[in-house]
């Protein structure tokens, strides 16, 4: 292979890089600090929060709520979304459709490194000033009149810089995804990894422009003299919120919708069986991501919409059970008959369904407004969206990491300390999150830095379940360690039969440019698409 | 199917149950609803006890299955895979029955809902309007107002609860319908009282409204469940629910003790008593 003229090394490599491949690395490992960040400002909450009356903050509240909302948007902005769709988007979906890159290259570079600037300036919202203790939705008027420093300011721009990396991000991916498939690789034979992430780059693009609106409304409000969101002036900040999340509910399928890709490419190779029903679960992701865009006031049932508008959205968030359910189903249905190898990945993967089953059938529960006003903003909502998210989109990250690594690397990951690592991580986050339940019933509020001395027995519990939790983080940087140091060098194909995908058939690490000639997907159609 | 589905409603049920001594405040350990102490909270208590029975079933469901195709078709007892991908019977199972199970949730679940809305014939109105960080409470129908903040750690007398006590509270007749408007003069803040099953957000520039109807005298707790800024954790409710004669009384009194809704003094007081002696230099 004669690439070497063109291959830049150093750090021109990875600065100027348009290398999918390298791109990706980059988002991974980004994804990799920003989460060690965000994870131990979780555990710095829990300890605030092991007894009551902690004494952490030293009784400055308003630190505590800076912490709630830097947590939050350093897992979402930073830590999830760059990992599943900037990391293994970037590394697989060109892989996946036999493309050479991705469609815009230098694109994909702007987009990896506004995310660094991005962070550093939600960092800085952080330290500026009291910090932003807005919570990561930024609800005004706490996030206008109620933080007079330049604080909210820092977390809005760097909410737009991360908003436009994620738009430009999204284009890249719809561009690629719908032109510049292998020949034979009809959408219908699609592997369902790019299935999702075509239909989250088409969430992002239709939803991160109103996130955008919004903040810009919320920058003018706060320094221009705008009265959007303020009653004083003719505005309403309940307007906000329905714009806030008519982004923030596709958010979240944006932070899912991968994350079942990776789950299904993870239990078809290790039941060593097609996937079951590919075209339902094909579609079901599309249902899920447009019934996604409709459901957006579940979010403020307690804020006084009218009755008949909140039956609306009680009946329509129920629908989105429906296509949930398929996927859970098919996956099962996937795994029988199967001949199932118990990988470090299909450990995961099958945690993976599990807790997105648990997580998902209490979203049933809060998606009834009656028992939402009980609900609404206690830790019930906690434990939900932790279930889905902590629970789903992290022990999908850790699945697709564990799945791909050695495509990645070239080399294998340590097999006993992984497991070890899941098996922590599992009995870790459950031991957190599964009693929040509990105290969200008995009426505890979220975001308060010390509760009522009845709750604390499941407080302390969940405190000890998040110590655990990061010990299983520290693990897997162990597990990383091992794998670059001493990991055996793996193959092109190391899961032998049911890993049917094109990123098997390149080697491993993949040549900087992956295919020289374009693979040609023909009949017979590959096995994801087989019929009986 | 039934059985089970009604064994573990006796079972959610039971859950629910756990705490059995009556109190409107939270209790160590428990692991359900606190005691229901209206009409609203009961209907609450049932649905999500119906919804709880239906996701556990669901739930333990997806995880027999799971766990047995993790033990039946692991590699050593099935080492041949099968091929076949689809079952046409199957996924329109899977997609009608939990459908069907969504009717049924949803049906007694809008009924709820409508009734939780608003109610026809209120005996009195509450307006609340949030601060940062306490609450005050408007007595529309009797001319008097007042704040209601929290006590603070070292000055709780023995049996106040912490976080939870506030130093006038607010109290309300039981047994009649009492329509509870919200407001707020800075930032969004939440009006919740669990057992109550009440919680409406208290939004700067919009009058929300709820209502609840007590049963039982007593003394009921909640906190502000929206953040509102560094004290949100430190603005509680504090409801001190009379008989209804009892509450004319205290009305009475009432009127003697806090100010006018237009911010003017008690008029009686000031007539009957002279400044306090302590009052003057």
């Amino acid at each position: 292979m004669s690439t070497h003229h063109d291959a830049p090394h150093g750090w021109r490599r990875w600065l100027l890089s348009t290398n999918h491949k390298d791109i990706g690395t980059l988002y991974l490992i980004f994804s990799v600090v920003a989460g060690l960040i965000g994870g131990a400002m979780s555990v710095v909450i829990r300890m605030q929060l092991a007894h009551p009356g902690g004494t952490l903050f030293d009784g400055d509240w308003h630190r505590y709520n800076v912490f709630v909302t830097a947590h939050a948007l350093t897992m979402v902005f930073f830590t999830v979304m760059p990992a599943l769709i900037g990391g293994f988007g970037n590394w697989f979906v060109p892989l996946m459709i036999g493309a050479p890159d991705m469609a815009f290259p230098r694109l994909n570079n702007i987009s990896f490194w506004l995310l660094p600037p991005s962070f550093a300036l939600m960092m800085l919202s952080a330290f500026e000033g009291a910090g932003a203790g807005t919570g990561w939705t930024l609800y005004p008027p706490l996030s206008t009149s109620g933080h007079p420093d330049a604080s909210v300011d820092f977390a809005i721009l760097a909410l737009h810089l991360a908003g436009i990396s994620s738009v430009l991000g999204a284009i890249n991916f719809l561009t690629t995804i719908i032109n510049m498939r292998a020949p034979g690789m009809t959408f219908h034979r699609m592997p369902l990894f790019v299935w999702s992430m075509l239909v989250t780059a088409f969430l992002l693009l239709l939803s991160i422009p109103v996130l955008a609106g919004a903040l810009t409304m919320l920058l003018t409000d706060r320094n221009f003299g705008t009265a959007f969101f303020a009653p004083a002036g003719g505005g309403d900040p309940l307007l906000y919120q329905h714009l806030f999340w008519f982004f923030g509910h596709p958010e979240v399928y944006i932070m899912i919708l991968p994350a079942f890709g990776i789950i299904s490419q993870i239990i078809a190779t290790f039941s060593k069986k097609p996937v079951f029903g590919y075209l339902g679960m094909a579609y079901a992701m599309v249902t899920i991501g447009g019934v996604g865009f409709v459901v957006w006031a579940h979010h403020m049932f307690t804020t006084g919409l009218a009755v008949d508008t909140r039956a609306y959205f009680t009946a329509a968030t129920m629908v989105i059970a429906v296509p949930t359910g398929i996927k859970v189903f098919s996956w099962i249905a996937t795994m029988w008959g199967g001949s199932i190898t118990f990988r470090v990945p299909m450990l995961w993967a099958v945690g993976f369904i599990f807790l997105f089953t648990m997580g998902g059938v209490t979203g049933v529960v809060l998606a009834n407004n009656p028992v939402d006003v009980s609900l609404h903003d206690t830790y019930y909502v906690i434990a939900h969206f932790h279930y889905v998210l902590s629970l789903g989109a992290v022990f999908a990250i850790f699945a697709g990491f564990y799945y791909w690594i050695g495509k990645i690397s070239g080399r294998e990951y340590p097999e006993g300390l992984a497991k070890l690592h899941f098996w922590v991580t599992f009995v870790g986050v459950n031991l957190t999150f599964f009693p929040q339940h509990f105290l969200g019933v008995q009426g505890m509020p979220r975001r308060i830095p010390d509760y009522p001395e009845a709750f604390a027995g499941w407080n302390m519990v969940s405190s000890i379940g998040a110590y655990i939790a990061y010990g299983g983080t520290v693990l897997f940087l162990l597990v990383v360690w091992r794998t670059f140091t001493s990991g055996r060098r793996v193959e092109a194909n190391q899961w032998g039969s049911g890993a049917t995908t094109l990123e098997w058939t390149v080697s491993s690490p993949p040549p900087l440019h992956s295919f020289e000639t374009l693979p040609r997907i023909g009949a017979p159609p590959p096995v994801h698409n087989a019929a009986e | 199917m039934t059985r089970p589905v009604l064994a573990w409603a006796a079972l959610a049920a039971l859950c629910m149950l756990a705490p059995t001594a009556f109190a409107g405040e939270p209790q160590p350990w428990a692991m359900g609803f606190q005691p229901a102490a209206s009409p609203t909270m009961e209907r609450i208590t049932s649905l999500a006890g119906f919804i709880n029975a239906v996701i556990i079933a669901i739930t333990v469901l997806v995880s027999v299955l799971l766990a047995y195709a993790c033990w039946r078709f692991d590699a050593k007892r099935n080492p041949k895979p099968a091929a076949w991908s689809h079952n046409t019977v199957l996924e329109i199972a899977w997609t009608a029955i939990p459908a069907f199970l969504l009717l049924l949730i949803a049906v007694p679940s809008f009924r709820l809902l409508y009734f939780m809305d608003r109610v026809q014939n209120a005996d009195m109105t509450l307006k609340i309007v949030g601060h940062q960080w306490y609450w005050s409470y408007e007595y529309p129908d009797l001319d008097f107002k007042f704040d209601s903040m929290i006590v603070s750690d070292d000055s709780l007398k023995p049996g106040q609860p912490r976080l939870l006590t506030a130093d006038n509270e607010l109290v309300l007749p039981a047994g009649v319908p009492i329509r509870l408007q919200m407001t707020a003069d800075d930032v969004i803040h939440s009006f919740a009282i669990p057992a109550f099953g009440v919680k409406s957000d208290a939004v700067p520039g919009r009058l929300n409204e709820s209502w609840v109807l007590i049963n039982e005298p007593g003394v009921y707790y909640g906190q502000c469940s929206q953040l509102c800024g560094v004290n949100h954790g430190f603005m509680p409710i504090h409801v001190r629910a009379l008989p209804k004669d009892e509450f004319a009384a205290w009305a009475t009194e009432a009127k003697h003790k806090f100010a006018h809704l237009d911010g003017t003094p008690p008029s009686v007081a000031v007539a009957l008593a002279p400044v306090a002696p302590e009052a003057r230099p």
